[in-house]
């Protein structure tokens, strides 16, 4: 499956919807603000108050040039810039937060659909992780004033050409490796090692998805330059990865359908 | 200083105008804003509540004095126990994102430009932390009187001559994460991984194609690029003040972090092994990389370290001359053959695709490999082909980080980085055996898990907190470790009994924000000829001195100071050497007395003997001290513990032929 274009597509902005995404941006930054003034802002205020002078013997900034050519001095006074954020990292955030929700919303089944230890337990190390990185991600967004969701448009435009028109909100909603309706329908019905099956399946799906996500990023030109994401697309590669080969391990302790 | 009453004026300022500003805020809210408050809250979300204790297990304890500091950044409340802290030099303006004024147009520039709205209604703390990891400070290295603290924005250099008028001398510029470094004589090695790394140092990282205007798209960018750099820039810092590019060897998944290897059969060349951590680029980028699974492409560049063989003389010709298959079964060949570790409840399991940190004793011919799911050891005697000869699990790890030998090379300590050091994992709730150092007795070349040590002091919900880097201490006849604990601090291990670690002396602050999690606290704390340094991430360069306690004394910190380096990379481990002084003397005679080994009388009689020869100059007392030697031999074959035993034989030793 060739996820290039699904994020191409995101890069689909017109000025109405940046129109839209202003004004949430707004809200969601003004409701912040309230949540930090009373202790992050007294916490951080000697930031603020206080430079770094320089030492009495003044310290150069330089910097080096390519391999064989010379270093800059830079002036005294520079300062730290970072390399841009791109669309598609905030969308990456966007997406995969709707991604990780779907990953909460099946280790939810497990409770009362199955007995098995070892997938109780890795349920629950599932739904501890990603509810863990979905409060990372938001956290990631709001603090660069972008909002937590897709607006529908954006989705229109992400699906443009793959989706029939008609196609409803939840059909939108679906980032790749996620369970469709249909399979999340057939999880919910099902008991006991049917659910084992099924869950560890959907499972290894929903996480290919997401490592298709991480590749996609890294193939998009000026995406995941940018520290934190970096680390997390980094963090998530490999604990994904790791937690596919678990789950195919598991699988093949389950005895198939067509053994019974 | 004559900066102090500036400071303190502004800080003043700050203060009140901040005060009034939140005053204002909270008088003003109406109740209906309560309830955008309360969502807000719950959509800015950043700090974990630590899920129920695992039954039968133990979490770290909360009324120690080091969990309930005052919170701040640079005025957090401090604590410390058998260290002083003497100065923390705050990270230079080049390393930080726009200004100290959130209200500062090249500010708001800044932030535009990371795709974030210039709005007023965006608080101002967010501004100014946003950037926390882009500028973190990371490891250490040392070459004289220099420390290299790396950063992933660059490299700072200071003067430690004197540690308490330590200053900065050098901010080298040039960005990619994460800046883990090495000296070796007139060169610098730094590690480089992320995409934004360029071969130029250029902090630009690679543009975005530009957003189009209509349905109409052009064809992509390409993501591949030949001025990206990933792997490691070597550096000639002949000129302290102007360190040049020499060379850039890149490598398929860039450099997380390295090792400076020096064969000591081979005075010509140095070796770096590189630990890759991140995503494998595409080969249109560098070819040969590959991240196909072995099965589809034996070629893979997973599973695997590289070497770099670096002519000293030509650095410029270093090269990859080797990538070792550190995980691949010797009788099978299949490359792949570490199994996923072991995982915990609530971690993410690791795979063993990747080293994250290895650290070689050359003198030995080993190195210990912490590799993601398994701790390995290496057979480094070829130290282009390395070898493994052991691996090891533990059902308590959840991500092998790092690792350090003993100083006699009969122990292994290999820490846990669960959480991958953004998480806090040091709440009451945390268990005392995950995130914590696992030790390990070392015997023909077979690890034996011993026991575990943690940061014994409970950490808040907002503190990043896990074990990390540290150094030995070279206090002679223990075994003691500084280590880095992020915001959990500073902690000194006493693993002379592997089975039984414990702390000796620590130093804390409060976190940086009571509300979120601020990546910060210490990266790496490490001795270097006297003192203690430690780059702490968010806030600069530490320095700390030891203070003698109930379970350190002068003497024994003494001696620590009487061994010299000329230079130091800790994951490149050298053996420490004690001079024959009598302040080495001294501290063993310390430890034997404080373990009860020697009965009091002959204690007070070799102290009488060294205090005669010391206060003569040796010109004194030499007979009695050889007569007190040939005694001590003798009672180190009856001691109680090897330890003791041990010392007494090196105490002997000193009183033999003892120097100045």
């Amino acid at each position: 499956m060739k996820m290039n274009r699904y994020l191409r597509h995101l890069r689909n902005f017109d000025m109405s919807c940046r129109r839209i995404l202003a004004i949430v941006i707004l809200a969601i930054v003004a409701a912040c603000s309230f949540a930090f003034e009373a202790g992050t802002f007294a916490g951080l205020l000697p930031l603020s108050a206080q430079a770094q002078k320089p030492a009495p013997a003044n310290p150069v900034v330089v910097q080096p040039g390519a391999p064989g050519k010379p270093t800059k001095t830079l002036p005294r006074t520079t300062k730290g810039k970072l390399p841009p954020v791109s669309k598609a990292d905030v969308q990456f955030m966007q997406g995969m937060i709707v991604h990780h929700e779907q990953a909460v919303e099946m280790t939810a089944l497990i409770e009362a659909r199955t007995e098995n230890k070892d997938v109780r337990s890795l349920g629950a190390r599932i739904s501890h992780t990603q509810a863990d990185e979905i409060a990372f991600m938001k956290r990631w967004l709001v603090s660069r004033g972008q909002p937590i969701e897709m607006t529908m448009a954006e989705m229109h435009k992400m699906h443009q050409g793959k989706m029939a028109p008609t196609a409803s909100h939840d059909e939108m909603m679906l980032m790749p490796g996620m369970l469709t309706a249909k399979q999340m329908e057939a999880l919910k019905k099902a008991k006991g090692e049917e659910f084992d099956r099924l869950f560890l399946e959907g499972m290894i799906q929903h996480h290919g998805g997401a490592l298709d996500m991480v590749k996609d990023l890294h193939d998009t030109a000026g995406a995941g330059q940018e520290a934190e994401l970096f680390n997390f697309a980094t963090d998530v590669d490999s604990g994904q990865r790791a937690e596919i080969r678990v789950m195919k391990s598991m699988l093949e302790k389950i005895p198939s359908k067509e053994k019974r | 200083m004559n900066q102090t009453p500036t400071t303190t004026f502004r800080l003043l300022a700050a203060l009140v105008l901040g005060l009034c500003f939140v005053g204002k805020l909270q008088a003003q809210a109406p109740p209906a804003q309560a309830a955008d408050q309360k969502k807000a809250e719950q959509e800015m979300p950043g700090v974990e509540k630590a899920p129920p204790l695992p039954a039968g297990m133990t979490g770290s304890d909360a009324s120690d004095p080091r969990f309930n500091l005052k919170p701040g950044l640079y005025d957090a409340g401090e604590i410390s126990k058998g260290l002083r802290h003497i100065q923390l030099l705050r990270k230079p303006e080049a390393f930080q994102l726009g200004s100290d004024d959130a209200d500062d147009p090249k500010v708001k520039k800044t932030l535009g430009s990371i795709g974030m709205p210039d709005t007023p209604m965006i608080p101002k703390p967010v501004k100014l932390v946003m950037a926390q990891l882009a500028f973190a400070n990371s490891d250490l290295a040392f070459k004289g009187k220099y420390l290299f603290m790396g950063n992933f924005y660059g490299v700072n250099i200071y003067d430690i001559a004197d540690p308490a008028k330590a200053k900065l001398v050098t901010s080298m510029v040039c960005p990619g994460g994460q800046g883990d470094v090495s000296v070796y004589k007139n060169l610098m090695f730094m590690s480089v991984e992320m995409p934004n790394g360029r071969t130029d140092c250029g902090i630009q990282g690679f543009s975005a194609p530009a957003l189009p205007t209509s349905a109409a798209q052009g064809p992509p960018m390409p993501a591949p690029n030949k001025d990206r750099f990933r792997g490691v820039r070597i550096f000639d810092i002949t000129d302290i003040k102007s360190p040049k590019q020499v060379a850039a060897v890149q490598t398929c998944r860039g450099s997380h972090t390295h090792t400076l290897v020096v064969d000591p059969k081979d005075k010509n060349n140095v070796y770096i092994y590189v630990s890759g951590t991140s995503f494998v680029r595409q080969a249109e980028e560098l070819p040969g990389c590959s991240a196909e699974s072995p099965d589809k492409d034996p070629n893979t560049s997973l599973f695997r370290i590289e070497v770099i063989k670096v002519p000293v003389a030509a650095p410029q010709n270093a090269k990859v001359v080797s990538s070792p298959r550190v995980f691949m079964d010797a009788r099978t060949g299949a490359i792949n053959a570490l199994s996923s570790g072991a995982t915990h409840g609530v971690g993410k399991p690791a795979f063993s695709d990747q080293c994250h940190d290895i650290t070689v004793y050359s003198e030995k011919g080993l190195a210990a490999g912490a590799c993601s799911g398994n701790g390995i050891l290496l057979d480094i005697k070829d130290p282009a082909n390395p070898k493994r000869i052991d691996a090891v699990n533990d059902p308590n790890y959840a991500y092998w980080h790092s690792a350090s030998f003993s100083n006699d090379g009969s122990k292994v300590v290999f820490t846990d980085e669960w959480g991958g050091g953004m998480g806090a994992r040091c709440r009451p709730n945390d268990p005392n055996v995950w995130g914590a150092n696992a030790l390990f007795d070392l015997n023909d070349n077979k690890l034996n898990f011993s026991g575990y040590y943690k940061l014994p002091a409970a950490q808040g919900n907002t503190e990043n907190c896990v074990a990390h880097n540290g150094s030995l201490i070279p206090v002679p006849g223990r075994d003691i470790k500084v280590q880095a604990w992020y915001q959990g601090g500073i902690s000194l291990m006493d693993f002379t009994d592997t089975k039984h670690p414990k702390e000796i002396a620590y130093f804390d602050r409060g976190p940086i924000d009571p509300k979120m999690i601020v990546l910060g606290g210490s990266w790496s704390a490490y001795w270097y000829n006297g003192h203690i340094y430690s780059a702490e991430i968010a806030r600069g360069l530490d320095i700390l001195e030891l203070t003698p306690s109930e379970f350190l004394t002068q003497n024994e910190i003494d001696a620590a100071k009487a061994v010299r380096v000329a230079e130091l990379n800790v994951q490149n481990q050298q053996r420490l050497v004690w001079p024959n002084k009598l302040v080495v003397a001294k501290a063993y005679l310390d430890q034997l007395e404080r373990s009860q080994a020697l009965p009091a009388n002959q204690i007070a009689d070799i102290r009488s003997a060294i205090q005669t020869a010391e206060t003569s100059n040796l010109t004194k007392g030499r007979a009695t001290l050889q007569s007190l030697s040939r005694s001590l031999k003798e009672s180190a074959k009856t001691a109680k513990t090897p330890a003791d035993s041990n010392r007494m034989d090196a105490l002997a030793g000193i009183l033999q032929r003892p120097t100045k």
